[in-house]
């Protein structure tokens, strides 16, 4: 338990000591907020959709932790050989713990990453229908990172070198954000967009956050909620299993 | 006085490629004791061994009386390690790695300051302990990491290549605390090195490994006498040879050198 804590407050530290980083990953949601949001807007509004932004915003607030988590897990590639891992892997502590520590350390990161874009877009525009409904935004935004960063953990103790990285977010971290109901509604799709959106967590994690900024779920709260916390257990077990196995 | 390592036929295959082959070594308690051998002869493979991050293919190892492979834990109480490569936090401070690594050792509270107060006096770096690492010089990260693995009274010390890159004055510095350490508590060294001078006048004893055997296993004094050396460079050269070692551009070497482009060359 002392090394879970240690590892999670380890990290807190390293997010907050940097604010160039805090700031330079608010770049991307940034662009897709004013692009979108103001660009493919009018459309949405002429359409009789509403609010894009209000629609977006949950969808960017996701974007933002999705990145931040994969990137916090992937981490390890880098810490690996040359940083602290071996530090770690050294002490006389679980490697579970080691991976739970940075898991937690990372998914609260990312967290608050997701809370910086949160704050990012009000200033843009974006209205919350239900304040009181905001701790349960939190709470989609913590699972969701908590599965965001099992997957980067797992990931990172497969991989050898950062060159796999692009390979990793062109083709899982993009396509799991753009086949979601990130940036366009559930309805009306072609069947196989449906479907991909049905199969992907992203959907549901979206969902989740935009279901209590806005006090309207696509699918039940429950239904977002228990795929969350399903997948992330089953993420977090793989990543943590994997990450036990890393030889040096 | 006991061995506090005892290694009898160890072996380690990667694929075909056997990196340590069949080697027996023992480290007297309280020695201080130097594994010496060409790039790619199979030192840091046999550290990693010792040290439970790699397990062996074959062959029986005892580090303070315990089996790297199965008694993991009592192993990782038993020694401090310096790596090849620096292994701090750079974005937390001296003061919090060095604390950091006793809250992961189970430390209390109270004595992991008194303790880290003691050894970063030691190294002096008390003055600069709440500087980032990242603002330290590689001799000032080099005390730090020998600082930090003493904080939990380890029997053993391993270092590998501890004063790699270091100039004359931090080298000499490192190796005068870890003399009086291994004098005044008794502590067990364990280091790897290039510079045959140093190994010469810190070692009681060195054995000499090359293509992951040992060749040769005796004080500095009579490795010198056996070859008919002046220095224990001359007698490292009679005992492996002229050649060039060819080390396979392996994924850590990419590493290192990506690294130090994106950083700068900052170590």
């Amino acid at each position: 338990m002392r090394a879970i804590y240690v590892l999670c407050i380890r990290q807190l530290k390293r997010y907050v000591r940097s604010p160039a980083r805090i700031i330079g990953s608010l770049g991307q949601p940034l662009i897709f907020l004013l692009a979108l949001g103001f660009g493919i807007g009018a459309i949405f509004k002429r359409a009789g959709a509403g609010n894009y932004i209000d629609f977006i915003a949950p969808g960017i607030v996701a974007m933002a932790i999705m990145f931040t988590a994969v990137f916090s897990g992937i981490e390890i590639i880098w810490d690996r050989q040359f940083g602290f891992l071996k530090e770690t892997l050294v002490a006389p502590v679980s490697r579970f713990e080691i991976a739970f520590g940075r898991v937690l350390g990372g998914a609260l990161v990312a967290m608050l990453q997701g809370v910086a874009a949160f704050i990012l877009c009000l200033v843009i525009g974006f209205r919350v229908h239900n304040w009181l409904l905001v701790p349960v935004a939190l709470v989609f935004m913590f699972l969701f990172s908590l599965l965001f960063t099992s997957i980067g953990t797992a990931i990172g103790s497969v991989l050898q070198d950062m060159q796999g990285f692009p390979l990793v977010m062109n083709f899982l971290v993009m396509p799991l954000f753009f086949f979601s109901d990130a940036l366009f509604p559930l309805q009306d799709l072609p069947k196989f967009m449906a479907g991909a959106l049905l199969l992907n967590p992203v959907t549901y994690g979206v969902d989740g956050i935009r279901g209590s900024f806005s006090s309207a779920f696509a699918f039940h709260m429950a239904t977002d909620f228990g795929v969350l916390v399903v997948l992330s257990a089953i993420l977090l077990a793989i990543g943590s299993y994997l990450f036990s196995k890393i030889q040096l | 006085m006991g061995d506090m390592i005892v290694v009898q036929d160890l072996v380690k295959n990667y694929g075909n490629f056997c990196a340590v082959n069949h080697i027996s070594f023992t480290v007297p308690e309280g020695k201080i004791f130097g594994f010496l051998g060409p790039n790619g002869a199979g030192k840091t493979t046999t550290i990693k061994m010792l040290t439970t991050i790699l397990d062996p293919t074959s062959g029986f190892i005892r580090v303070n009386g315990h089996d790297p492979v199965h008694e993991r834990k009592q192993v990782r109480r038993s020694f401090g390690i310096v790596f090849q490569d620096p292994s701090l936090d750079d974005e937390l401070t001296a003061l919090e790695n060095v604390d950091l690594h006793g809250a992961l050792y189970g430390v209390p509270r109270g004595e992991r300051m008194k303790r880290a107060q003691t050894l970063l006096e030691l190294v002096g770096l008390w003055d600069r302990r709440d500087d980032l690492v990242k603002q330290y010089s590689g001799g000032m990260k080099r005390r730090l990491e020998v600082a930090r693995a003493l904080l939990h009274r380890p029997r053993i010390l391993f270092l590998d290549e501890p004063t790699i890159g270091l100039d004359p004055q931090t080298r000499n510095h490192i190796w005068g605390y870890i003399d009086t350490l291994s004098k005044e508590q008794n502590v067990t060294v364990f280091f790897t090195t290039h510079y045959m001078e140093e190994a010469d006048r810190v070692a009681a004893e060195c054995a000499v490994i090359d293509h992951g055997k040992i060749v040769a296993q005796d004080t500095p004094a009579a490795l010198k006498q056996q070859t008919d050396s002046a220095t224990l460079e001359d007698a490292f050269i009679a005992l492996t040879g002229h050649a060039i070692r060819e080390e396979e551009g392996n994924v850590m070497d990419r590493m290192r050198m990506m690294r130090a482009a994106w950083r700068g060359g900052r170590r």
